[in-house]
């Protein structure tokens, strides 16, 4: 995973509440065994509009993307991430975003930042004309007109973003932990395991 | 004396196998559901790394997403090849990664092959208590069963399979407290459908919901899957309702399920599983029974609900700015417009399927409404897909598939189908698709199609109208 700490350029100001992840890409494009090209089914329904946002020249590779309440709603599928990272998107800022998006955004080096509606309103006229810069160390949004919006973040994502950390590894390190629980389940509940058909 | 505690909470605090300085746990995964679609990646990743699955015995896999529903052996018994190579290949993955890893697999010709979520609780693969992940956000059916079970991305497929364990943060607790008895004509899909349209596409967001309350312990445990299937519509990435006799019913004697000692230790710890006396949750929302009707979506998100006696709301009708402006979107994809009763709204295809709604009692309140009746000429499409092999058959056994297609109905073989179109079973853009699926997204059933969330009776009901119709008038 690629490390992420500062981002600048321009955002998206996309804007849409409940915007689910068949809408990030259709089912039709989930028919691969690869991650990659996901990009080309990024936001195919509202592509089909020649005058969409995403293919303006100005957001070619704009590398943030603002979104409504609920970004990411739906259905859990990774290829959403995979689809946003291959436009290039690297951030995401909106009210609210499904747990299960965030999750997965984070697994693929995208930071969702949430941020209060007001400032997504800020930043969304911003976005319009000129660019975004985004601190993930200093948990930081900011502008060229003296914007400057804090927020929150999990401070494991926060390191795993940084970091660039691939979890499976950080995990295996639990290894003994892992095989004492499953040894403690077995003498405390054998019934866990799935019956001999 | 230790301190009260929710259902949830006491899943939680049996599977910590690590608890880390901020707050973050590993998280010990009973039983991980594998299909298709979301698991290539993960076997591929498994392979370049050089790693294995740690337990092949927690893991089932099954094809459903992708699988054609149309017959899939010729008549001397021969498999058929799926016509999409694209399919055929997702297919091929899972068929040859599962042997590879040593995961037990039904494949797509199997009695007991079905969409994943049903296949789980009727093979008593999932059972109460347990932790449940699949790579599917329905996932969360299975807290019908009162197992912590939630959808997860392939990066955390990959990191289940390799460790058996995820990282978690400790989720909040919401209580939706559903009170008294439910009128004739509502069932199990009604209850859920209203419950997203009172909280919200995102008012259980960081929650996970326990459902409580008498028309809940009334329902079955296929109603209660139903009901938690949908946790998700609502923002929760799990659901629960607490194990009692209806659930220990249901689930004596399925394969996987414990037997003899076994069981009735089992039993005996499930229930002490219940929420405790006094414990308190971060947010209740208490409805009334009586307020629910048969229940249909208008707009293109599952908090678009109104009973079936409703209109189409006007975009200005709702506080919120943002949702004016979703709900006027809306209304233009779904080409309604704002005072337009409900039950005026012709219909062209039906879907009865789906994790919500494709189990044994939903397929007999379906064709309760249908017996004797014929579909609309205005109904084009009108498919029926059992969740399950074994639901196909025990259908057949009742006599439900004649009821079906003496009323001009299509009777299918199991799968996910029409619910996200990913397999040729698709609503043409444009129409309109009464159906029991779970999520009625721009372009979710094909793109351009418009989809009405509803009952399988109220799916039964529409199809013999033609329209959106209140199943009640059509009740003896």
């Amino acid at each position: 995973m690629t490390p992420l700490d500062k981002v600048e350029g321009r955002a998206i100001p996309f804007g849409l509440k409940n915007v689910d992840t068949d809408v990030i890409i259709p089912a039709h494009w989930l028919k691969t065994t690869t991650r990659e090209g996901m990009g080309r089914g990024a936001f195919e329904a509202i592509r089909k509009d020649p005058d969409n946002l995403f293919d303006r020249a100005e957001y070619q590779r704009a590398p943030i993307l603002i979104a409504g309440d609920n970004f990411g709603c739906g259905s859990s599928r990774e290829h959403a991430a995979w689809a946003l990272g291959d436009l290039g998107i690297r951030v995401v800022i909106a009210p609210s975003y499904s747990d299960i998006f965030s999750g997965n955004a984070v697994k693929n080096g995208i930071l969702p930042v949430v941020l209060p509606q007001a400032a997504i309103d800020r930043l969304m006229a911003v976005a319009a004309t000129d660019p975004v810069f985004v601190d993930l160390e200093h948990q930081t949004v900011t502008t060229q007109f003296q914007d400057r919006f804090t927020f929150e973040i999990d401070p494991f994502r926060k390191m795993c973003l940084l970091e660039g950390l691939d979890e499976i590894s950080l995990t295996e390190k639990s290894d003994a932990g892992i095989g004492a629980y499953e040894k403690k389940l077995d003498a405390d509940r054998p019934w866990m395991r799935p019956a001999t058909v | 004396m230790t301190r009260p505690r929710t259902l949830y909470e006491k899943i939680w605090d049996a599977h910590v196998v690590e608890q880390r300085p901020d707050g973050t746990c590993l998280i010990f995964i009973d039983r991980h559901l594998v299909h298709e679609v979301t698991s290539p990646q993960a076997f591929a990743g498994l392979r370049a790394t050089g790693r294995t699955v740690r337990r092949p015995d927690l893991t089932l896999a099954v094809p459903d997403h992708n699988v054609p529903t149309t017959a899939r052996r010729d008549a001397s018994g021969n498999r058929l090849p799926i016509a999409d190579a694209e399919s055929a290949a997702q297919l091929a993955a899972l068929e040859k990664n599962a042997p590879e890893f040593g995961i037990r697999y039904i494949d797509a010709v199997a009695p007991e092959q079905g969409i994943v979520h049903v296949v789980g609780p009727e093979q008593g693969f999932s059972l109460p208590g347990t932790t449940i992940v699949c790579g599917d956000s329905h996932t969360a059916c299975h807290g019908g069963i009162g197992a912590l079970a939630f959808g997860i991305g392939t990066s955390e497929v990959e990191h289940v399979l390799a460790t058996q364990t995820l990282l978690l943060q400790p989720a909040k607790t919401m209580e939706v407290r559903v009170e008294g008895k439910v009128g004739p004509g509502v069932s199990a899909k009604d209850i859920i459908l209203h419950i997203t349209g009172v909280i919200g596409a995102a008012g259980g967001t960081g929650h996970v919901i326990e459902y409580t309350g008498s028309a809940i312990r009334a329902l079955s445990v296929e109603g209660r899957l139903t009901v938690s299937n949908m946790a998700i519509e609502g923002g929760a990435r799990a659901g629960l309702i607490a194990p009692d006799e209806t659930t220990f019913a249901y689930l004596k004697g399925r394969p996987y399920a414990p037997k003899g000692a076994d069981w009735d230790a089992a039993v005996e710890y499930w229930r002490s599983l219940a929420t405790d006396p006094g414990a308190t949750y971060d947010k209740t929302v208490v409805i009334d029974a009586a307020d629910i009707a048969p229940s249909v979506t208008w707009g293109t998100s599952p908090e678009d609900v109104v009973p079936i006696t409703g209109v189409v709301p006007a975009p200005d009708s709702f506080a919120d700015p943002s949702k004016q402006a979703a709900a006027a979107k809306s209304l233009a994809y779904m080409g309604l417009e704002p005072g337009t009763r409900m039950q005026d709204v012709a219909i062209e295809n039906i879907f009865i399927g789906s994790c919500t709604n494709s189990r044994i009692e939903d397929l007999r309140a379906a064709a309760a409404v249908i017996k004797g009746r014929h579909k609309a000429d205005n109904v084009k499409w009108a498919i029926v897909v059992p969740g399950s092999g074994l639901v196909k058959r025990q259908a057949e056994a009742e006599g439900l598939d004649r009821i079906f297609t003496d009323a001009g109905l299509e009777w299918r073989e199991p799968g996910c189908s029409a619910c996200l179109a990913m397999n040729p079973d698709k609503v043409p853009a444009g129409e309109r698709c009464a159906s029991t699926s779970n999520r009625n997204f721009v372009g979710r059933q094909g793109p351009g199609a418009r989809t009405h969330l509803v009952s399988p009776a109220m799916a039964a009901a529409a199809a013999v109208t033609g329209k959106l119709t209140d199943v009640r008038e059509l009740m003896a």
